[in-house]
């Protein structure tokens, strides 16, 4: 009995120990590298540090530069008109080619290539007006020609035909010639910005040869900041 | 009568005959050196040795700065396999067309002026009137027409012959990077002479770009660097022309060599795999035989093809 009553003594020792808390436990060591608790080693906290201002500094490098290339895409230079002759000029059942200016500094390349015309009562157009279709084919770019005797412009490029009005009649091109907004001043008539047209000649914003204009189409090929808004 | 191999290769490749053997008389005993003593050399003896070893001091000099030789010598004396053919040297063919552009186009650059009032007139005075102006000229002009051509003989050969395959699956997608960027360069070099026909025809390739939906209008934009095809897009194709894309070309090919040495190349298609001469241990066998292999050797008897792992080419 002794025996057993000595065990049952350590037992109960053995419980009251337990019974005053948790056991104490000992602080772990830190890792190699962490001193006194710290959340993240020196070589960490250097790496990570110089990693950022690695990356700061190719981004003040790369960023400008980016966007030096991309801004043009923002860029809408100013308004231009310029004088291609007077009224007395330009009938309604022809059309005069008239070349003008649209960038200078640079040149031939600068210049672009119209045909100009009254509006004619006879296609129900708003009198007083004067029509100036672009010679750019709205199929790749390539230069169209009015040619009079068939009455239609032909693009040499890749035979795409549109009628008087500038309407797709045949060939490759998705849409009718472009205009140039025109307006009289002193007797004179001049040109100004490009604007495009839809099929049934309702102007719009301008776009690149070979994108489609009206309805779904504005937004597939949406209208870029650097041109002008329609008339 | 010296044989016939000893002629042609030069004295280091030469296996050293054995004093003795065909050819070699045996040498005589060393003289006494009390009655024979050794001649000295003149100092203008001297001078001559040591000129004739400089190139090889040189060399070396330069080897023990730049541990170069092990490298260089894994590279040019590497082992081709059996088969290797004229097609294998399609890719060659092009770096070299393209060391001629880069070539011709860094003089061409001295003369020429990327302005839209200028280029045309530089491009004529090239022509006219620099001595082998329009010689320079049409060598890069012909030449990029050549190189063109060339890497599209060499994806074509890449592709027929199966070397796009495991392990040389990312040196076929480097190659069709390069294949962009080359596209890439014959496009921009297109307008740089600043006549009807460039100025036309990257009209036209700016509109292709255009038509894309949705990005196609601001890529457009982008190019010509504007709505209309003016001054700046002619020096903007020039900074892309021989800025940008030569070092993006010089850089690939540099990676896309690195990987031809790295990984080999392959046999052509219609060699086939010789059957070990010794017998391989039947564990290995019995591993080899369950996708159709044996030791890496395909089997020739066609067993092992129908066990649903069937990988192994027929």
């Amino acid at each position: 009995m002794p025996l057993s009553g000595t065990t049952v003594a350590a037992e109960n020792g053995d419980k009251s120990n337990g019974a005053e808390g948790a056991p104490r436990q000992r602080p772990e060591p830190d890792p190699p590298g962490y001193f006194e608790g710290e959340s993240m080693s020196r070589r960490k906290a250097l790496t990570i540090g110089s990693q950022a201002i690695g990356g700061l500094a190719g981004a003040a490098i790369i960023l400008p530069a980016v966007g030096f290339a991309v801004a043009p895409i923002f860029h809408r230079g100013k308004e231009r008109w310029e004088k291609i002759g007077p009224v007395s000029d330009f009938v309604e059942d022809n059309y005069r080619q008239v070349v003008f200016t649209e960038t200078e500094g640079i040149g031939e390349a600068g210049k672009q290539t119209a045909y100009v015309r009254r509006s004619s009562a006879e296609l129900k157009e708003e009198p007083g007006k004067f029509v100036a279709v672009s010679n750019r084919c709205a199929h790749l770019g390539c230069p169209v020609r009015f040619v009079e005797a068939a009455g239609n412009f032909i693009c040499p490029c890749h035979g795409g035909v549109y009628d008087f009005q500038g309407r797709r009649i045949g060939g490759p091109p998705v849409r009718p010639l472009d205009r140039f907004q025109t307006r009289v001043r002193d007797g004179q008539v001049e040109v100004g910005p490009r604007y495009s047209v839809t099929n049934q000649l309702d102007p719009v914003r301008a776009r690149d040869p070979g994108e489609f204009t009206g309805g779904i189409w504005e937004y597939l090929y949406p209208p870029r900041p650097d041109t002008f808004p329609a008339p | 009568m010296p044989k016939l191999k000893d002629v042609l290769l030069p004295a280091p490749l030469r296996k050293a005959a054995k004093p003795g053997s065909a050819g070699v008389p045996k040498g005589e005993a060393p003289s006494d050196l009390k009655t024979a003593p050794p001649k000295r050399q003149t100092e203008l003896e001297q001078l001559a040795g040591k000129a004739k070893e400089a190139p090889v001091d040189t060399v070396a000099w330069l080897d023990q700065r730049l541990g170069a030789s092990g490298f260089l010598t894994g590279m040019l004396f590497r082992k081709v396999p059996k088969g290797t053919n004229w097609f294998y040297t399609l890719g060659s063919a092009t770096l070299f067309a393209f060391i001629v552009q880069a070539t011709t186009g860094v003089f061409l650059a001295m003369f020429y002026t990327p302005s839209a009032t200028q280029a045309y007139a530089s491009i004529s005075h090239i022509n006219n009137n620099v001595p082998l102006g329009q010689f320079v000229h049409g060598m890069h002009k012909w030449g990029s027409s050549v190189m063109v051509i060339l890497i599209f003989l060499h994806m074509g050969r890449t592709f027929f012959f199966g070397a796009y395959k495991y392990p040389r699956e990312l040196n076929w997608v480097i190659g069709v990077v390069i294949l962009i960027l080359t596209m890439t360069m014959a496009f921009t070099g297109y307008l740089l002479p600043f006549d009807q026909r460039s100025y036309w025809a990257s009209i036209v390739g700016i509109n292709i770009n255009g038509t894309g939906p949705i990005v196609g209008p601001y890529l457009s934009d982008f190019l010509r660097a504007g709505p209309e095809l003016g001054a700046t897009t002619l020096s903007r194709f020039y900074a892309i022309h021989m800025l940008l894309v030569p070092g993006a070309i010089i850089a690939l090919v540099g990676a896309h060599l690195y990987l031809v040495v790295k990984l080999g190349t392959t046999a052509p298609p219609w060699v086939k795999a010789e059957r070990p001469k010794v017998a391989a241990p039947a564990v290995d066998l019995e591993a080899g035989a369950e996708n159709g292999r044996v030791n890496g050797y395909e089997r020739v008897d066609g067993q092992g093809h129908g066990n649903g792992s069937g990988a192994a080419p027929a």
